[in-house]
C-alpha cells in the first residue's frame, strides 16, 4: 500500500544521504522524495512516497525515527491532507496541434511557460493522479521532456507539523 | 585602557585560546578519557603532537583496525566509551570493519579521524576518503567538523549518543585545518538536542500487563540478549529469575549475562545452542525477551520459533520490537529502570508468586529431564585433543573468573557452550558481525582496562592469523594476555557446513602451510608453548598461566570435529541435528 510521509529533519551536513541511505540499506522502496527547508532554516521537510505493508511501514517509520537527525515523522495515511505535485512538460506543438495542446492545457488549469514555433513547455499542479491524467491526454501530441517534483503534502485543518 | 589592562587581557586571550586539537585532548580528558587506542598518520599528527605531552595514555596498535577492537573490548569490559584515533584516508577505512563490529553489537565507542583540509575536501587530495559517507550505515551517528566553533558541541554530543539509549559507535571526522585553528574554549555542560531523546522508563502500565502475563503463565522462559550485559542488569535478571523460578536462556551476546553454572540457567540457545534451550522454546507458553533481537542465528526458522508461545519484548529500541518475530507485549525502555519496576510489582504480590512457582514446577521437571538426556557434551579422546576439552580445562583452571575473548567460528561456539561463565561483562566476542580477527586486539583492550586480571584470547588458527601482528602491542605493552590456539589447520566452521551440506568438498578450507606458532610468538619476544598431547594440556595452560607477560599457547586439535548441536539453516530450532 502506497504511503506519504512527512519527515522533519535538521539541516545539516549528509541528512539526505541519512534517510536516502536508510531506505537503500534496509530495502524498502522511494517512489517519490522531496525536500526543501521550512520557516526555520535549521530544519527541512522531506516528503516521501513510499509503499509496503503494515510491517514494513511500521519499520520505515521506527527506523527514520531513530536516525540523530530526525524530528519528526508524520504518516499522512488515513489522515486529511492535501497533496500537491508540480509537473512541468515540453510538448510538440506544430500548427496543427497548437490548438489542441492548449485547449488540454486550459481544461486542466495549467499554464504554458515557455513557447517555441515547435513546442510548448507547459507548468502544471496537483495531486499525482491529476498529472497523470494530464501527460496521458498530451502523449499522443509528443511529449520531448518530462520532469515531476513528486508530491509535498501538509494535513488539513488548522494544526500544524511542527517540532 | 591602560597598558596593563591590555597585557593582562592579552595574556587572559592568549590562554584561553586552544587549537582544534588541543579542545579535542581537553574535550576528551572532561569526558573521563584516560586511554586512547590508535595509529598516527599525517592528517592527525597535530593531535599526536599534543598527545605527547598529554596525561592521556595512548596505545599504538600494529593496524587501525585492531585500534577499534581494542577500544571496543575496552568498552566491552569496562562499560565506558571506547575512544580510537585514526588518520584520514586508509586509516580511517581501515577502521570500518572495527566500527561495523561495534555497530552491530551496540558498543559504545567514539572514533576519532584525520580529515584532509576543509579546502581540499572532495578533490581526491592525497589520503583523503569519505569517511563520514563510508561509514554512515555502520555508526549511530556521525560529524563532519566544518567550523571549529561546533567542535566542542560534536564531541559533547559524539559521547552522550554513543552511551545513551541503545549505545553505539559514533565518528567525528576532523579535517587538519580544523585541528589547527585555534579559538577560546569552553565545554558545553549539557546536551541539547530536539532531535535525539532516548527513552528510559518504560510505560508503567505495559509492565504491570507484563507482571500479569507473566504471572498467568504455566511455561516460561527468560529470552536474555547483549541489552542486558549493556544496561548491567545481571543482578535484576537474577533476581527476576530466582524470585519466580523461570528458567534463563541466554543469547551468545548474554552468555556472561546470568551464571551459567545456576540451577536455572538453560545455556545458550539457537543454532549451536543446547537441546534443551532449544526445547524450552519451542515448548514455552510465554516467552519474555529481555533486549534480546531474535537474530536468524537464535530464530532459525521464524514460524516455527515459540509459536506456542505468548511472547513479551524488553527492549531499548524501538526498532527492535516486532521487527522479526510479532510479539504481543512490548515495553521500550532502559532494561535497568524497567526490570527494576517489574520487580517491584511482582514483590507486591507475594501470594500470586507462590501460585506462579506451583503452577510452573513441572516445567521446570520437564527441563531438568532434557538436561539429564540430553547434556551439552562431546565424545572425549584419549589419543587426540578435543578443543572442548581445552576449553573445559581453561574454565577450570581459571575458576570461570577470566576475561575471555574469541574471535569467529567453530571455537567461538565451543568457548560459549563449555566455558561457563559466571560473571557479568567477562564474555567479549563479536557476535552480530562475526568478525574473525576480533578476540587477540580486544583482550588487548580488555587488559588495558583491567591489568590485575587474567585475559585470555581462545583463538582458531585461521582467525589468529588475521590480527597477529598484535602480538607486538602485547610485548611492548607488557600485556599478559594469554592465547589458546585450537589449530586445526582448518577454516573450521566453513569446513563443518562443507562436510555436512556440500560432499565434503572442502573448497579453500584447508589451511595447508603448517604455521610455526611457537616461533611466530617468540618472534615478536612473546612465549610460545605448543602441544599435541591430551595429557599436557592442562600442564600447558598451567605453564602459561604461571609466566609472566604474554603468552601463546598452540593445542593441535581434533582436526574435523564438528560444533553440536547444530540447527541446519531453513530449519526451526527443535530440529536440531545431535551429532555427526
Amino acid at each position: 500500500m502506497k504511503h506519504t510521509i512527512s519527515v522533519l529533519v535538521e539541516n545539516e551536513f549528509g541528512v539526505l544521504a541519512r534517510v536516502s541511505g536508510l531506505f537503500s540499506g534496509r530495502g524498502f522502496n522511494i517512489e517519490s522524495l522531496s525536500v526543501a527547508p521550512t520557516l526555520d532554516p535549521d530544519t527541512s521537510r522531506m516528503t516521501i512516497v513510499t509503499r509496503g505493508d503494515d510491517r514494513i511501514l511500521e519499520q520505515i517509520n521506527k527506523q527514520l525515527n531513530k536516525l540523530i537527525s530526525t524530528i519528526k515523522v508524520v504518516d499522512f495515511t488515513g489522515e486529511h491532507y492535501v497533496e500537491r505535485e508540480l509537473a512541468l512538460i515540453k510538448v510538440t506543438a506544430e500548427s496543427d496541434s497548437r490548438a489542441e495542446v492548449l485547449r488540454i492545457v486550459d481544461i486542466f488549469r495549467g499554464k504554458v511557460v515557455d513557447v517555441t514555433p515547435r513546442s510548448f513547455t507547459i507548468e502544471v499542479t496537483g495531486a499525482p493522479d491529476k498529472i497523470d491524467a494530464v501527460l496521458e491526454l498530451l502523449t499522443p501530441m509528443g511529449i520531448k521532456e518530462i520532469v515531476r517534483s513528486g508530491p509535498v503534502v501538509i494535513g488539513r485543518g488548522s494544526k500544524g507539523v511542527t517540532g | 585602557m591602560s597598558l596593563h589592562t591590555a597585557c593582562r587581557l592579552f595574556q587572559k586571550e592568549v590562554v584561553l585560546k586552544l587549537t582544534g586539537s588541543q579542545i579535542l585532548l581537553e574535550c576528551l580528558r572532561l569526558e573521563g578519557v584516560e586511554t586512547v587506542f590508535g595509529y598516527p598518520g599525517g592528517a592527525v599528527i597535530n593531535i599526536y603532537d599534543d598527545l605527547f605531552s598529554s596525561s592521556i595514555k595512548h596505545i599504538l596498535t600494529r593496524h587501525e583496525q585492531a585500534a577499534v577492537h581494542a577500544a571496543d573490548g575496552y568498552a566491552r569490559a569496562t562499560g565506558e566509551v571506547g575512544v580510537v584515533i585514526a588518520t584520514s584516508g586508509p586509516g580511517a577505512t581501515n577502521t570500518v570493519t572495527g566500527i561495523a563490529t561495534a555497530y552491530m553489537d551496540s558498543i559504545p565507542m567514539v572514533i576519532i579521524t584525520g580529515q584532509v583540509p576543509t579546502a581540499l575536501i572532495g578533490n581526491d587530495a592525497f589520503q583523503e576518503a569519505d569517511i563520514c559517507g563510508i561509514t554512515r550505515p555502520c555508526t549511530k551517528h556521525n560529524y563532519l567538523v566544518q567550523d571549529i566553533r561546533d567542535l566542542p558541541r560534536m564531541i559533547k554530543e559524539a559521547f552522550y549518543i554513543a552511551r545513551t539509549g541503545r549505545p553505539g559507535p559514533v565518528l567525528i571526522d576532523l579535517p587538519k585545518d580544523i585541528q589547527v585553528a585555534s579559538m577560546s574554549f569552553s565545554y558545553p555542560e549539557t546536551v541539547n538536542m530536539r532531535s535525539y531523546k532516548p527513552t528510559v522508563a518504560g510505560n508503567d502500565r505495559q509492565i504491570g500487563k507484563a507482571a500479569q502475563m507473566i504471572l498467568k503463565a504455566q511455561r516460561p522462559v527468560l529470552y536474555v540478549g547483549g541489552g542486558a550485559c549493556l544496561a548491567n542488569v545481571s543482578p535484576e535478571l537474577l533476581q527476576l529469575a530466582e524470585v519466580l523460578q523461570i528458567p534463563v536462556t541466554t543469547t551468545l551476546m548474554a552468555m556472561a549475562a546470568f551464571p551459567g553454572n545456576h540451577a536455572l540457567s538453560l545455556g545458550m540457545l539457537g543454532m549451536h545452542g543446547t537441546y534443551f534451550a532449544n526445547m524450552a522454546v519451542t515448548e514455552c507458553d510465554l516467552l519474555i525477551a529481555v533486549g534480546a533481537r531474535f537474530d536468524d542465528r537464535v530464530t532459525g526458522r521464524i514460524d516455527a520459533f515459540a509459536k506456542k508461545a505468548k511472547i513479551i519484548q524488553f527492549d531499548i529500541d524501538p526498532t527492535s520490537i516486532s521487527k522479526i518475530v510479532r510479539v504481543d507485549l512490548p515495553v521500550v525502555g532502559d532494561l535497568k529502570s524497567v526490570l527494576t519496576v517489574l520487580l517491584e510489582k511482582l514483590r507486591a504480590l507475594p501470594q500470586e508468586i507462590e501460585g506462579l512457582i506451583e503452577q510452573t514446577s513441572d516445567w521446570r521437571q520437564a527441563l531438568a529431564g532434557w538436561k539429564k538426556t540430553h547434556p551439552m557434551t562431546y565424545k572425549a579422546s584419549d589419543s587426540v585433543i578435543k578443543p572442548q576439552y581445552v576449553i573445559e580445562k581453561i574454565s577450570q583452571l581459571t575458576a570461570n573468573d577470566a576475561i575471555i575473548t574469541t574471535e569467529v567460528g567453530q571455537h567461538q561456539m565451543w568457548t560459549a557452550q563449555f566455558y561457563g561463565f559466571c560473571q557479568p561483562r567477562t564474555f567479549l566476542t563479536s557476535g552480530g558481525l562475526g568478525t574473525m580477527g576480533y578476540g587477540l586486539p580486544a583482550a588487548l583492550g580488555a587488559q588495558i582496562a583491567f591489568p590485575q586480571r587474567q585475559v585470555i584470547d581462545i583463538s582458531g588458527d585461521g582467525s589468529f592469523q588475521m590480527n597477529s601482528q598484535e602480538l607486538a602491542t602485547l610485548v611492548q605493552y607488557r600485556l599478559p594476555v594469554k592465547i589458546a590456539i585450537l589449530n586445526n589447520n582448518f577454516l573450521g566452521m566453513v569446513r563443518q557446513w562443507q562436510q555436512l551440506f556440500f560432499e565434503k568438498r572442502y573448497s579453500q578450507t584447508c589451511l595447508e602451510l603448517p604455521i610455526d606458532f611457537v616461533k611466530l610468538a617468540e618472534a615478536y619476544g612473546a612465549t610460545g608453548l605448543r602441544t599435541e598431547r591430551v595429557d599436557e594440556v592442562e600442564s600447558t595452560i598451567q605453564q602459561a598461566l604461571a609466566t609472566q607477560g604474554p603468552v601463546l599457547m598452540e593445542f593441535k586439535v581434533s582436526r574435523e570435529e564438528n560444533v553440536m548441536p547444530m540447527v541446519p539453516a531453513g530449519k526451526g530450532i527443535h530440529e536440531m541435528v545431535l551429532a555427526s
